[in-house]
């Protein structure tokens, strides 16, 4: 009786990994077998066969010598950049917006200017920036940071704000100091709003990385994919262009990797606030 | 002292520091021009066409864009949100079409459509498209399983469904989604006008930037940044009257 | 949806409510209680004339508030709803500044959240971090407090054991029911050693049957550690079941009506305690008091009790 039980069980296992598997490559492997097989033909000179693209993927970016690789020269610069901007506008916007929520006067005197500087479209400081900062690296750091620096910094500001008065209270019976204030309770107790101005922050950057290479640079993923375009290079612009979907695609599995080990609590608490009270 | 008091002195205290420093010499004059001469080039601008035909063009290229993303995003989210397995069919595609730059796309816009207003609604619909299709999902996955039972129970067509039933609950949604997709939208026309060349107000900066024309930079920064605010505050203004009659789906407080 | 999570440490409740009655030993190593003194406090909340819809008008919470609690002792205070209960407990915590008078711990006036106080409010689920886990919760103030590692373990073990939650010290409070999230909020604040314990209608919000197990608990605990204990609740029979005294405050503006002593000994069982003479006599009285205040009555000489207090009190 025990027996064949556990082999009819393991057979639905494998069935249901073939089936989930099936629906989460099905579609994509659909629509790119479409792409491939629509284009194969093609001579259409903006529309190179998928098979030419990917023919030319390999060469283009990691060519030998790796070390001298489009892959090396162009993309791990171009992320290193996103990445110290991004940084810099994380740990900025923080602490800014840390400052800012604790305050209710200093929120008051600081949001109209914040808005403000929040609805400005990023890439117009681009120009600006570039009267300051010239066309090198630490323009494009910069640029990439004052973008990134304005959701995560109302985000934060918002969170700090919306922080449950009644843990505060609890906070300040136990005496907790300033530091195991900030630590344990304000910036958890915002993450969400973080993680959300994060998130916003994270695709404006990617934007960012891609555009101060556009409008003046020597190298870069962003400088590569227009020269291509300039060259009329097709097939190679269009893997700089698939590239640069992988590289968003990575860089948003990370981050939901992160926020996920981060706000794990925060899943499990807002489920239990729908479904049980 | 009132909350607007503290902000409007917040405000004054931005465009003091912007006219008194480059005045004193602790930022070049030549790359910060004081808040007076910002001010006077825009107050010029504002008394010619060009700046309002460009205005006009960027908001054109900005609304046709959203409404074509609002559209499509509303319709694929609810008709692929209302289907259990259209939806476990595309979740991955979505999930990996989504975080795909936006600005990646511009050399193929440029191949395909030119310089022209086209070029840049590629790049904005596709960048707005996702923000509303996103929340539209969600939305639609809200819908209170009871309600879906009892509907199902009057044997409701699945038109009526949708009607009563899915739409009301995805409204709030749909509207957060729209303010998101507001000001991503209004970020990529602007994009597109500097790095295209389409016609706008993105232009003009790039046109004055090029003829080294500091001051009416900074003036159509000024010009680009109110509108953004406009956006917002009219975004968040759709999204509060909705909300407002769904208190029970985002209610924070709701016991 | 929570019952079958809960059931387990529920029944590990009426041991420790047995135990109150058989071994109280007080510890030879307890800091004991403080005495706790309020002095002519009054508090008025300034007219809001910014921000938020609020009258204009200044609004008089705690007109005269005079008492004092004995070093150990537990008292419970009552009052008609909106007495300004709330705002008298947030005022003996060093949460609120008081407008006049003062409340002094021991021998210095709170000025702030003072040391060797522990507070356990109504809001259950929203005063336990909900990133933290139940042990986790308990543990943060004893970290801050400087307590040292070994130590602090042991006292998150002991406590969660005391009050019956031994076997989810790694689980997150939302996972718990409501009773179960007030628990941890008791077991942080006896983890604390505390020498006086504040408790702010804690049990408003949990069922009935919870709430008794609770009682037990506050009761048993309060024997154990020997500590000054003020419970603030609306509920008459609680108060009494609990305290050595009942304190009735007034409607708002709030003055104390009538310090009551309780005299039911120190060993209560639900059933035995609530079931005497002299259970329903004092319930009768506060009851009156009660009902009296909430019509305005603000003296023990203005109320017209129609049942007879004077001769069975002792």
């Amino acid at each position: 009786m025990s027996g064949p039980a556990p082999a009819v069980r393991a057979g639905a296992g494998v069935g249901r990994v073939l089936r989930s598997g099936l629906l989460v490559l099905g579609l994509p492997a659909v629509l790119l077998t479409a792409w491939w097989v629509l284009t194969d033909g093609s001579t259409s000179y903006f529309n190179p066969p998928l098979r030419t693209i990917v023919g030319t993927f390999g060469e283009t970016w990691f060519g030998s010598p790796f070390a001298e690789s489009r892959f090396v020269q162009d993309v791990i610069p171009s992320v290193l950049r996103l990445l110290a901007g991004y940084g810099i506008a994380l740990v900025a916007g923080i602490v800014l917006g840390v400052a800012i929520g604790s305050s209710r006067a200093l929120r008051a005197y600081a949001e109209p200017v914040l808005e403000f500087f929040r609805a400005i479209p990023p890439p117009v400081m681009v120009p600006i920036l570039m009267l300051f900062l010239g066309i090198g690296t630490s323009m494009k750091i910069v640029v990439i940071a004052t973008g990134c620096l304005w959701p995560i910094l109302l985000n934060t500001v918002e969170g700090v704000r919306g922080l449950d008065p009644v843990l505060r209270d609890t906070a300040r019976a136990y005496r907790l100091g300033r530091v195991a204030t900030v630590r344990h309770l304000v910036l958890r107790g915002a993450s969400p709003q973080i993680v959300t101005g994060a998130r916003q922050a994270l695709s404006i950057g990617i934007i960012l990385m891609v555009i101060s290479e556009m409008f003046a640079a020597k190298d870069g993923l962003g400088f590569s994919i227009v020269q291509f375009q300039r060259s009329f290079a097709i097939p190679e612009m269009w893997s700089g262009v698939i590239l640069l979907g992988v590289v968003g695609v990575l860089l948003s599995l990370v981050f939901r990797a992160v926020t996920n080990a981060v706000l794990s609590w925060y899943l499990g608490y807002r489920q239990s606030q729908h479904g049980g009270a | 002292m009132p909350a607007w008091a503290l902000g409007g002195a917040g405000v004054a205290t931005l465009l003091v520091v912007v006219e008194l420093v480059p005045r004193l010499g602790i930022v070049d004059a030549r790359y910060l021009p004081p808040t007076s001469q910002i001010l006077g080039a825009l107050a010029e601008r504002l008394g010619r066409a060009e700046l309002w035909t460009a205005l006009g063009q960027t908001l054109t290229t900005w609304f046709t864009g959203l409404a074509i993303a609002l559209v499509a995003g509303v319709v694929l989210g609810v008709v692929i949100g209302s289907v259990p397995w259209l939806r476990a069919v595309t979740a991955s595609t979505i999930e990996f079409l989504r975080p795909v730059p936006s600005v990646a796309l511009i050399p193929v816009a440029i191949l395909l459509y030119g310089t022209g207003m086209a070029s840049t609604l590629l790049l904005v619909v596709y960048a707005s498209f996702w923000q509303v299709l996103v929340q539209v999902l969600s939305g639609v996955q809200d819908v209170d399983p009871v309600a879906s039972d009892t509907a199902r129970s009057y044997r409701f067509s699945p038109l009526t469904r949708i009607r009563t039933l899915v739409w009301p609950t995805t409204l709030p949604y749909a509207m957060t989604g729209l303010r998101l997709a507001a000001s991503v939208a209004l970020i990529l026309t602007v994009t597109g006008e500097l790095l295209i060349g389409t016609p706008g107000i993105g232009r003009l900066l790039g046109v004055a930037q090029s003829s080294g024309a500091v001051a009416s930079m900074y003036a159509y920064v000024v010009v680009a940044g109110l509108l953004g605010v406009a956006v917002n505050l009219v975004a968040r203004a759709l999204e509060r009257r909705t909300l407002f009659w769904h208190p029970s789906v985002r209610g924070e407080a709701a016991a | 949806m929570t019952s079958p999570a809960s059931s387990a440490p529920w029944g590990s409740a009426p041991d420790s409510a047995a135990s109150e009655g058989s071994a109280p030993a007080p510890a030879a190593d307890r800091p004991g209680g403080a005495r706790l003194d309020v002095r002519g406090l009054r508090k008025v909340y300034p007219g809001s004339g910014k921000s938020g819809g609020g009258s204009g008008a200044p609004v008089e919470a705690i007109a005269d508030l005079t008492f004092e609690v004995r070093p150990g002792e537990l008292v419970c205070v009552v009052g008609p709803s909106g007495a300004g209960k709330t705002t008298l407990l947030r005022c003996m915590a060093g949460l609120l500044p008081a407008t006049s008078g003062e409340v002094v711990l021991g021998e210095s006036a709170i000025t702030g959240p003072p040391e060797g106080m522990a507070v356990v409010l109504q809001e259950y689920g929203r005063s336990l971090f909900p990133w933290m886990t139940v042990a986790q919760n308990v543990e943060l103030p004893l970290k801050e407090k400087g307590v040292p590692k070994r130590r602090r373990a042991e006292l998150v073990r002991d406590t969660l054991a005391a009050v019956g939650l031994g076997d989810v010290a790694g689980a997150y409070p939302w996972q718990l029911s409501g009773g179960m999230q007030q628990r941890v909020a008791i077991a942080r604040a006896a983890a604390y050693e505390p020498r006086v314990l504040l408790m702010d209608e804690p049990f408003a919000a949990v069922d009935a049957q919870t709430r008794f197990d609770l009682e037990d608990l506050v009761r048993a605990l309060w024997k154990r550690l020997g500590i000054t204990v003020v419970f603030v609740t609306h509920d008459i029979d609680e108060a009494i079941y609990l305290g050595e005294r009942v304190l009735v405050l007034s409607a708002r503006p709030t003055v104390v009506l009538e310090d009551v002593e309780v005299g039911l000994g120190p060993d209560r069982d639900q059933l035995g305690t609530r079931g005497t003479a002299e259970f329903a006599r004092l319930r009768t009285h506060v009851y009156e008091l009660v009902q009296q205040a909430k019509q305005g009555v603000r003296s023990l000489a203005e109320a017209r009790l129609t049942h007879a207090v004077g001769g069975s009190d002792a």
